[in-house]
């Protein structure tokens, strides 16, 4: 059985025919596999998702009730059966809720990861290693100079700027959804007991993982705060509002970014960042070739980011390797951003 | 290592002055001899070893990694020491080496032969991490910059002993890393290190700038004038060592040694004590623009041809010691007097001493500053950037006491530009559009069009930069990244009253000329962008500014006087 048998790319995302479904379709279907809440991934407006629970739950809360005709929720291990294959979820270690999806078909194994990470974090369940025979998988950050710090550092590296710095407010930007409670739920572990802060967009996300267990208290929303009062503390939000009007109620804040983009520092510096911390929710070079060599499979497919290096790389391992030109992955940067105008409402 | 290389990466990040002062201090109180000296060292450019070439480097990389990576990488990446520190491979079977000291690496580097540099650098590199790569990396090509000068760096130092920075710039030149001495005195566990440094580095006194007002509280009979020459101000300091040899140094206003960009200048410096004077260039008698001693400047080599060229010269304003006798308590006129035995003394061509500018009253004096030719400086005057006041009595006092004396600088010119582009700001003007491009107006393609001439970011008000940042944020017609492009048709934008202290040519702008010292000195919000000014304009300026120099009492668009 050849890969394009089971699954087959199209721009609108991978498509399985036999099984009648797409994965993170782009547009809307009638059938979709969902791998995370992300909305690069997770669109509204599909007829059927298949997800799991947390990533069902997180499209209702930034969707609304009525983001899709109908939903599953699928727990991690379990099976079921689409039309003529068979499909099961397993952890992909990116975000609350991620998945990678492993199709079957007459002894074939195809896995969708999605994206996903191969280090520990403390908010979601750990990737777990899916021997197959087609992979595809992200290459975000598929270049070698890609290689994420220990993430205990790169916190000790805030508290440290805090400790510092008593009299500033530090801004960390971080994606709405993942980055920022994984941000906080390391911070704890640093031993910080504080209130956090968080800018409105987090707000609803962070209550929801709080209330699947994962321990972020005590943290609450800026709004309302006085400016004094915030000098000294470290406050959570979206990476577009850290150099923006908002920030004007800060006492002399600094700007720090959690991301995997801040191990480059002409990035880090033309977005204006003070204190980058590289902590990333995305493979690093190092987690992306490993994990390609573990599944053991022999063809790969590349989805989204620096494709050419990892087609490169698989090739020269003897892999079949080829990019997947799927428009519009890799946007959860933008579209998690807060524009100017409902920034200065915001700060109305 | 990896603590200096963390003091690097976030140096290179911050904007603050303060904010860089306090994570240098910080460095400095938890780091142990002898790692902070070297730091110190580092960050002040007082290590001298033979620096690593970049093909050096690239060899390294070369030979760890594929090509097509590579390339990929760096094209990504911009920077070969970053990306050399960002992809080195590290096998994380192996049992890592030792993690080098700062110390041990200058220690070695600086006895290493050419032949073990590359075995060497390479056992570093495997056992350091990213952020430590990248600052060794940085440290042995000799490119730190990371926007810290060497007093700010001092500074910091002496802000872990509560010390006025004046004091490490006494001592300074007398010191050697890793300034063990130096440590122990600020955490007072020591004496302050003596000095028998026969040419240390006096720190300078500077003028604040006299504005009208000022003139009414101060008598014209309790000043002395002297031309302000538009050079670099210096400090030359010669004496004899212990060991009787002879000791020639010439300083920055702040300290920095550049002795070794002008040695044909140190090599007329024979005399006993210190002069405070501007650095020159004079050619057949005649003092040149600032333009032409610029090409002088920030030059790696000083060849002979360029030697040739630009023949150094000091134009001695103070006199601070003399033969060990320091003048600086005395009252100016003393100084002045003896300054003048002085340097009459050394009888040097390349020495001499700025004359004063002879005025009963103000009047007087803002006649002479008005036109210098006829005021003493005849064919010089063009090398006039306006005049200083000293009080007569007034001591040397180091740094910027308001008092004594006042700089009273020549108009500026001025020119009516249109904001094409604004960028944001850094640090506290992180939230504001404070960066601005602006343009005036040629013949293109397609008729007019705005050709950008400038950048500029201070010269405002609070409440102007405000008034600028909403309108950039209006007008906003295309975003490149942390960019803004702004509405800039002949009837809607925003006109910039710029002034500047001169032009010149360069093949970097797109206009073909650039600004000196631009800001920003007035909004003209009552003007429509098709009255602002031309670029035919700026350059029959510069024109008259390599002819014959410009006056800068003929501005472009007349300012008023600032009387």
């Amino acid at each position: 059985m050849r890969a394009e048998d089971i699954l087959l790319p199209t721009p609108a995302g991978v498509c399985c025919k036999s099984g009648g479904f797409h994965i993170d379709p782009t547009r809307p279907v009638d059938k979709a596999v969902i791998t995370h809440g992300h909305s690069d991934h997770a669109r509204a407006g599909h007829g059927a998702v298949l997800a799991t629970q947390e990533t069902l739950d997180i499209m209702r809360l930034r969707y609304g009730e009525n983001f899709a005709g109908s939903t599953q929720a699928l727990r991690y291990g379990e099976t079921v059966a689409l039309g003529g294959v068979s499909v099961t979820l397993h952890p992909a270690g990116h975000v609350l809720g991620s998945a990678q999806v492993l199709v079957e078909k007459g002894g074939f194994r195809a896995v969708a990861s999605g994206d996903y990470k191969d280090v520990r974090d403390p908010t979601c369940a750990p990737f777990e290693l899916v021997p197959c025979d087609l992979f595809i998988t992200e290459a975000t950050f598929g270049l070698p100079v890609f290689r994420h710090s220990r993430t205990q550092d790169e916190i000790a590296k805030l508290l440290r700027s805090v400790e510092l710095f008593p009299e500033r407010a530090h801004l960390v930007g971080a994606y709405s959804l993942g980055k920022a409670q994984r941000v906080i739920a390391l911070i704890r572990e640093a031993g910080y007991d504080k209130t956090i802060y968080l800018h409105g967009a987090m707000e609803k996300i962070t209550r929801y993982y709080e209330e699947r267990g994962i321990p972020l208290e005590p943290f609450e929303l800026v709004k309302g705060s006085k400016k004094f009062e915030l000098a000294g503390t470290i406050t959570l939000c979206p990476p577009s509002a850290i150099k923006d009007l908002w920030t004007r109620r800060f006492p002399d804040p600094v700007a720090c970014f959690a991301s995997g983009w801040m191990r480059v520092r002409a990035r880090a510096r033309q977005g204006g960042v003070e204190l980058p911390l590289v902590i990333s929710d995305h493979a690093d070079w190092d987690g992306l070739t490993a994990t390609i060599k573990a599944t053991g499979a022999s063809e790969i497919w590349v989805t989204h980011g620096q494709e050419d290096a990892l087609v490169h790389w698989s090739t020269q391992q003897g892999l079949r390797a080829r990019p997947l030109d799927i428009v519009g992955y890799g946007d959860e940067d933008e579209s998690d951003g807060v524009s100017d105008a409902e920034q200065a409402g915001n700060s109305a | 290592m990896n603590r200096f290389a963390a003091l690097l990466d976030r140096l290179t990040y911050e904007h603050g002055r303060n904010n860089k002062i306090r994570l240098m201090t910080d460095y400095f109180r938890h780091t142990p001899d002898p790692e902070r000296g070297y730091a110190l060292a580092a960050l002040t450019g007082a290590l001298s070893f033979q620096h690593a070439k970049a093909g050096l480097i690239r060899a390294l990389i070369a030979e760890r990694t594929d090509p097509v990576l590579f390339g990929l990488s760096y094209d990504y990446v911009g920077d070969l020491s970053e990306t050399v520190a960002l992809m080195w491979p590290t096998d994380p079977s192996q049992k890592p080496n030792a993690i080098p000291s700062l110390s041990e690496v200058i220690e070695t580097f600086s006895t290493l032969g050419k032949s073990q540099l590359p075995a060497q650098l390479a056992r570093w590199l495997d056992a350091l991490d990213e952020t430590g790569r990248w600052a060794l990396l940085k440290l042995v090509t000799g490119g730190l910059r990371i926007g810290v000068s060497a007093r700010l760096a001092k500074t910091a130092a002496a802000a872990l002993g509560g010390k006025d920075v004046t004091d490490i710039e006494l001592m300074w030149s007398g010191l050697e890393p890793p300034y063990l001495d130096l440590f122990a005195w600020l955490e007072g566990r020591g004496d302050i290190p003596s000095t028998t440094d026969p040419a240390p580095f006096r720190p300078a006194m500077l003028a604040h700038a006299i504005e009208p007002p000022d003139f009414e509280k101060l008598d014209a009979a309790d000043f002395s004038a002297e031309w302000k020459w538009d050079g670099i101000r210096v400090q030359a300091a010669a004496g004899t060592n212990d060991d009787g040899e002879r000791v020639a140094r010439l300083y920055s206003r702040t300290g920095e040694d550049i002795s070794k960009s002008f040695p044909d200048l140190v090599e007329s410096l024979r005399f006993n004590g210190a002069i405070d004077g501007e650095l020159l260039i004079v050619r057949e008698g005649r003092v040149q623009s600032f333009n032409v001693l610029q090409q002088r400047l920030n030059r790696k080599t000083v060849n002979a041809k360029l030697l040739n060229e630009f023949p150094a010269h000091l134009r001695a304003y103070d006199l601070l010691f003399e033969s060990g006798e320091d003048l600086r308590d005395k009252p100016f006129i003393e100084r002045r007097a003896r300054l003048e035995k002085f340097v009459g003394a050394l009888n040097d061509p390349r020495v001499d001493v700025s004359q004063l500018v002879p005025f009963e009253t103000w009047d007087e004096l803002t006649a002479a500053r008005g036109n210098p030719a006829s005021a003493g400086a005849g064919e010089d005057a063009d090398a006039v950037e306006g005049v200083m006041l000293k009080r007569r009595d007034s001591t040397y006092v180091p740094g910027r006491p308001k008092g004594p004396w006042w700089k009273w600088k020549r108009d500026p010119f001025t020119v009516d530009a249109v904001l094409m582009y604004a960028q944001r700001g850094h640090g506290k003007r992180s939230s504001y559009y404070s960066d601005y491009t602006f343009g005036v107006w040629t013949t293109g393609e397609n008729g007019d069009e705005l050709v950008p001439v400038g950048k500029a970011y201070f010269g405002f008000t609070d409440e102007e930069l405000l008034q600028i940042d909403r309108f950039v944020r209006r007008h906003t017609v295309d975003r490149f990244g942390p960019v803004r492009e702004v509405t800039h048709d002949p009837d809607t934008g925003l006109v910039l009253e710029v002034a500047f202290e001169g032009l010149q040519r360069s093949t970097r702008h797109k206009s073909g000329l650039a600004m000196r010292f631009p800001r920003i000195s007035r909004l003209r919000w009552d003007k429509p962008p098709r009255e602002a000014d031309r670029l035919e304009a700026l350059e029959k300026l510069l024109g008259s500014v390599e002819k014959d120099g410009a006056s800068a009492d003929a501005p472009l668009v007349p300012e008023p006087s600032a009387t």
